[in-house]
């Protein structure tokens, strides 16, 4: 039996904040219920790998219940492409056994580092946004333990706490288990096209294009570059292969072991890396056959890579705007973000498609989503935030919580008009840093 | 598996399982077995079969063991000792039961479980006795030395039983691991490059399940030569420190 032990090391991914938490890492489902009927007036926040960017995975001064180690599988069918799993599995941990089944997973975010139960209670999205939806799509059904109400089983087709659930950070119980319908694949490869494009509206015209005959869309963008070359970047469109390819990924051993110094990756640096970047891959179409981890996971291949922003971390800040205002608002994001002489090392730019998200806080609807990086350098860095929230807001779009650390409350509640619904399902006994900032 | 619910032993088995092995899963809990056979039917064992046991109560252990195996039927690739528990060092320095209780556990109960499986494998001609010992096993330290104690005496009891075995066909070692981020040391302050994943020390394990002639195996690597220094500084220097 494990109990809750006071720590300072869980860190979320952006490790802006840190806190003081007790944490217990129960190693078997059955450890859950004693965890939550523990007499401390204090209160629960289950987390999985942390790679949420701000606080929404922190519950400083409180508990926090590590879910990693709960990373068994219930049950594999692998004809039918139906998997049951304890909510701590990783994704990637996943991919290695279903892959050679020719399943995968209906959607996947940007890193495999993420537990299930991580990817459910975000509701993540991915490059196949505009075939697949987000993540909550494919999930089937959940255990959820609760303090008030002990173990339930929730169907997809149930409304309510389901859907409160998904995509509700956590916030409504422990997610012990998620049932997921698979994906067929063919291949572990896919056929990828590489298109530059001069200018960011170059890139709604390839996003718009791309849409019918392209499962996976997603760009990179030059943050960095100006006038007509603003928003300048590489269009990425992909399709599974068929060539019966299916081996897995494998884990790599590259890692940053420790904390870089803070001023590692400043602007000049930035703006160096960009336009080199740029300069490579700028010089006409190619077409390559790339495996899923190359693809889908570029980032994955450096461990702790978020490390190389030394001890103040950073924000991540993405935002999603509706279709009618995307053009304009992204391309006032640009503007604003190349004035204000900071810039973002890592900008990714994609659309959305009309799927509807079943969650009721769930970020993915239709529009243009922009993630941008930012070193964390105080006072300045939140000044920029903050002028990007105003283009946001105008544009009536909204902020995704599990990239965020620090969007003011009232910006949540007018993207995010369901959160009264919704706070009527948590769980009375949990609660996180990003609830309190944004609810109370 | 004996002792498959410690996370050390549940990391060992999904190894196995990666390679399509027959396990046999002795653990305390029926219901805990079920949970992790059914993972590791999933990731590729061919089967996972619960094996409810109590190990310091079982009043015969060898013929236990011989259930197991011939549950398996034929040769038995491989027997593995995980169970253990660190216990209290402050407590147990007043209290004899929980000195008890940490040599019961660690090396009482072993004892007959090790001897079983040396006379099984004897017989055989062939297989691995791997057992998880300590790094603590190496030199008596002020935090911990009456786990340290049952695990020299475990090591040492390994070490004659790879002695025995040697012209046999069958091996045995034993596994010296350092720190590794468990339920067991979970009240530790962890984090650091001394501190290894369940999932590294497992590899040694079933490397050195598959490797005869090397007795004793540190695991990670490093903590041979960690262990080289610090049996050798003397002990005017070591009587300084707080290990």
């Amino acid at each position: 039996m494990t109990g809750f032990v006071g720590q300072d090391q869980f860190l979320s991914w952006g490790r802006v904040e840190r806190v003081r938490q007790d944490v217990a890492a129960p190693a078997f489902r059955d450890e859950l219920k004693g965890l939550l009927a523990e007499p401390d007036d204090r209160s629960l926040l289950a987390v999985g790998l942390g790679r949420s960017y701000g606080d929404s995975c922190l519950n400083g001064g409180q508990r926090l219940i590590d879910m990693t180690r709960l990373d068994r599988l219930i049950a594999l069918d692998s004809a039918r492409g139906i998997v049951l799993a304890e909510a701590g599995l990783a994704l990637g941990d996943l991919l290695r056994h279903i892959v050679p089944k020719g399943w995968f997973t209906t959607t996947t975010p940007g890193t495999r580092h993420a537990t299930l139960g991580g990817l459910l209670a975000n509701d993540v999205h991915g490059k196949n946004h505009h075939r697949a939806g987000s993540f909550g799509r494919g999930v089937r059904s959940l255990g959820l333990l609760r303090s008030d109400r002990g173990q339930i089983d929730l169907a997809s087709d149930e409304s309510g706490l389901f859907a409160a659930t998904i995509g509700g950070l956590g916030l409504t119980g422990i997610i012990t288990s998620v049932e997921l319908e698979l994906a067929p694949i063919r291949s572990a490869y896919l056929d990828v096209e590489r298109i530059p494009f001069g200018h960011v509206r170059d890139f709604f015209r390839l996003a718009e294009e791309s849409v019918d005959s392209h499962e996976h869309t997603v760009a990179w963008i030059d943050c960095t570059a100006t006038g007509n070359e603003l928003g300048r970047g590489i269009f990425q469109r992909a399709n599974w292969l068929d060539d019966g390819d299916l081996v897995p990924h494998a884990e790599n051993a590259l890692s940053v072991p420790f904390e870089a110094p803070n001023a590692l990756l400043n602007s000049v640096v930035i703006r160096a890396f960009n336009g080199l970047y740029w300069r490579l891959q700028k010089s006409g179409r190619a077409r390559q056959r790339m495996h899923y981890a190359a693809f889908f996971y570029p980032l994955d291949k450096v461990g702790h890579w978020n490390r190389l922003y030394g001890r103040s971390g950073f924000y991540q800040y993405q935002c999603l705007v509706p279709p009618s205002a995307a053009e304009a608002a992204i391309e006032e994001l640009m503007r604003e973000i190349a004035a204000s002489g900071a810039a973002s090392a890592l900008s990714v730019l994609k659309t959305l498609g009309p799927a509807r998200s079943p969650g009721m806080l769930s970020f993915a609807r239709e529009g243009a989503t922009l993630a941008l990086d930012f070193a964390n350098r105080g006072a300045p860095t939140l000044a920029l935030l903050g002028r990007l929230d105003d283009i946001v807001r105008q544009a009536g779009g909204r902020l995704y919580p599990a990239k965020d650390g620090r969007m003011p409350a009232d910006m949540f509640r007018a993207g995010y008009p369901e959160w009264t619904n919704f706070a009527a399902h948590v769980d009375p006994r949990f609660s996180s840093d990003f609830w309190r900032r944004v609810a109370r | 598996m004996l002792g498959a619910l410690s996370a050390i032993g549940e990391a060992t088995a999904r190894l196995y399982a990666a390679d399509g092995a027959r396990l046999v899963l002795a653990g305390r809990t029926i219901e805990r077995l079920e949970q992790v056979g059914a993972d590791l039917v999933a990731r590729g064992a061919a089967e996972a079969r619960s094996w409810p046991v109590d190990f310091a109560a079982c009043a015969d252990p060898a013929s236990e063991l011989e259930r197991m195996a011939a549950h398996l039927e034929g040769p038995v690739d491989a027997i593995l000792l995980f169970f253990g528990v660190l216990g209290d060092q402050a407590l147990a320095e007043g209290d004899p039961g929980e000195a008890a209780r940490i040599i019961d556990v660690n090396f009482t109960a072993a004892v007959p479980w090790c001897l079983a499986a040396a006379a099984l494998l004897e017989r055989q001609k062939a297989g691995a006795l791997v057992v998880v010992s300590s790094v603590a096993a190496d030199r008596g330290r002020q935090s911990n030395y009456v786990y340290g104690a049952a695990k020299a005496g475990l090591s040492v009891l390994v070490e004659g039983i790879a002695h025995r075995l040697a012209r046999s066909g069958a091996h045995a070692v034993a596994i010296k691991a350092g720190f590794v981020d468990t339920p067991m040391t979970a009240h530790l302050k962890r984090g650091g490059p001394l501190w290894a994943k369940p999932a590294t020390v497992a590899r040694a394990i079933k490397a050195a399940a598959g490797r005869p002639g090397r007795p004793v195996v540190y695991t990670p690597w490093f903590w041979r030569f960690i262990m080289l220094a610090v049996r050798n500084v003397p002990a005017f220097i070591f009587h300084r420190t707080r290990l």
